[in-house]
């Protein structure tokens, strides 16, 4: 193989790892805007505190001398999920459901508050500067003769990419074959007909928080490990990244988000590639941008149909 | 089976009815009609909770329900088939009769499933279609199909005939007739006032807020007024 397509393979390679990782962020934008068509914008710090979460864990594992990786991470895993989850719950019946159903801006700024202070609240409580997150997962497969270009698939890279597939095939089960599934897919069609049906619409909400949250739990534990350390802003740049990829997708669709997050990764890392690391948010934005323009529904989002 | 009892319900600051008072008996067909505005729907939906009467009582088999909240009546016996029917457009025929159903078990689904199957043949057919892009007499059955998934004690229809081929007019309202016959209490509300008069047992007349009139069906079929005013001469 020639070195340039190597070369290609290798950013493909890590634009899909990080694009999956948006796709799983993206998807709890999604759904909560398939809901009730709000952007929740702390949900970039509701992955954060994943992350960090997920570090807590991994530092008092090791503190007890708990050094088995299967289990750190599992134990790492759970932890995250259940701690950004209940935060994804909390912040609903905080911050956004006394205030469902008035002005479109009213959330909107409810949101952007929560996520000022959720970010300030973990540079107070974990300070603000970058903290170390230990690998775990070392060691990589290398593609290529050693004197020239090698492709390497990091051990973490496959794991985000197995990861992100099983969090994908569980959701798509969940929500096409499930009862809860089937009622979230019911209450973002017609909400008010669903509580017609006796449903009872503030616990679905709810769920598509929680499943959100801990969606974005899985990826802040991999990016975590990933990119090697987080700060309180860890959250910020990821959530927008995300939301674009879901607006790229279009918003409220689920395969739609897997889709724009995939795009949005590969986007990038071709753009570090072969520009510079430094254009590569600009590409994602102007993609935002761009798609915002020409196809405001996004690629898999349909225009809304009624029949009367 | 239900009473309402002298309701003011609100739109914000906007009063839409002005102390309305409704009896619904068990068994019974009861229809309301009256021209676009009169307040027919925010009739219906105060019994369903939404919007909420601001005073007066709403009694459902003898429980007081007019402030709990909708999603609580709506699985106390009652189902309603709403205005614009609603069904969920991106669900298939099936998904939509189980959301219908939700809270019953299984068992329970499969037999409802059978019998709404059995009052609706085209719904069978239909089965894995999705329910935005069938008709719209089709997505009317479905409606009062997932309505009836839930075995309601009641059940209550917001223009069912609206937009309607006559010939599907006609189905519809022989199913309505023939819910009646299996013990299911009909409360009514149509445009369509001729056919909804003849097959109610007593209709009440709503105008600009306040219920003019009410009668047996066939009365008010007779009365003068109706005809000039709601049946064309």
């Amino acid at each position: 193989m020639s070195e340039a397509l190597l070369y290609f393979i290798q950013q493909l390679i890590n634009g899909l790892t990080i694009g999956s990782a948006y796709a799983l962020i993206a998807i709890g934008y999604t759904m909560v805007y398939g809901i009730i068509g709000m952007i929740n914008f702390a949900h970039g710090e509701i992955y954060m505190i994943g992350a960090y979460t997920a570090l807590i864990a991994i530092t008092g594992l090791a503190t007890l001398g708990v050094t088995w990786l299967p289990l750190v991470l599992l134990v790492a895993l759970v932890c995250a999920m259940i701690v950004s989850s209940s935060m994804g719950w909390a912040v609903e019946r905080v911050a956004y459901r006394p205030v469902r159903g008035r002005h479109r801006l009213i959330p909107l700024i409810s949101a952007i508050g929560m996520s000022i202070f959720l970010q300030n609240y973990v540079h107070l409580a974990q300070g603000s500067r970058n903290i170390g997150f230990p690998s775990l997962i070392e060691g990589s497969f290398r593609f290529g003769s050693p004197e020239n270009f090698q492709v390497s698939l990091s051990f973490i890279q496959i794991t985000i990419f197995i990861t992100t597939l099983i969090c994908m095939t569980a959701l798509s089960v969940f929500i096409s074959r499930s009862r809860t599934g089937r009622a979230c897919r019911a209450v973002s069609q017609d909400l008010g007909m669903a509580s017609l049906l006796g449903i009872d619409t503030n616990r679905i909400i709810s769920a598509t928080f929680v499943i959100g949250a801990a969606l974005a739990a899985v990826a802040g534990l991999l990016l975590g490990m990933y990119y090697g350390s987080i700060d309180p802003l860890f959250g910020f740049i990821a959530g927008l990244k995300a939301f674009t990829a879901a607006v790229l997708g279009g918003i409220g669709s689920i395969p739609g988000a897997m889709l724009g997050g995939l795009i949005l990764g590969v986007a990038e890392s071709m753009t570090s590639g072969y520009l510079s690391g430094e254009y590569k948010d600009v590409i994602s934005f102007s993609l935002l941008i761009l798609i915002l323009l020409f196809k405001p529904t996004g690629l898999l989002g349909k225009p809304e149909v009624e029949k009367i | 089976m239900l009473v309402v009892d002298n309701i003011h319900t609100h739109y914000g600051k906007i009063e839409a009815l002005h102390g309305v008072s409704v009896e619904v008996n068990k068994g019974e067909i009861v229809s309301l009609i009256g021209a676009n505005g009169a307040g027919k729907t925010t009739l219906l939906m105060s019994v369903c909770g939404n919007p909420q009467a601001s005073s007066g009582r709403i009694l459902l088999e003898g429980r007081d329900i007019t402030t709990a909240p909708t999603a609580e009546i709506m699985r106390s016996g009652i189902a309603i088939v709403p205005e614009g029917r609603r069904v969920f457009p991106g669900l298939t025929v099936e998904e939509n009769l189980h959301m219908g159903g939700f809270f019953n078990t299984k068992s329970e689904i499969q037999k409802s499933l059978e019998h709404v199957y059995e009052l609706f043949p085209r719904l069978k057919e239909r089965e894995h279609q999705r329910a935005g892009t069938m008709s719209g007499g089709e997505q009317q059955m479905l409606a009062i199909g997932r309505a009836l998934m839930s075995r309601p004690r009641m059940i209550i229809l917001d223009e069912p005939s609206l937009g309607l081929a006559p010939i599907i007019i006609a189905q519809i309202f022989e199913i309505i007739g023939q819910l009646r016959d299996e013990g299911i209490t009909v409360f009514l509300v149509e445009q369509n006032a001729h056919q909804a008069l003849s097959l109610a047992d007593r209709g009440y007349v709503l105008e600009t807020g306040r219920i003019r009139l009410h009668d047996t069906g066939k009365n008010l079929l007779a009365n003068p007024e109706i005809r000039e005013a709601y049946l064309g001469g």
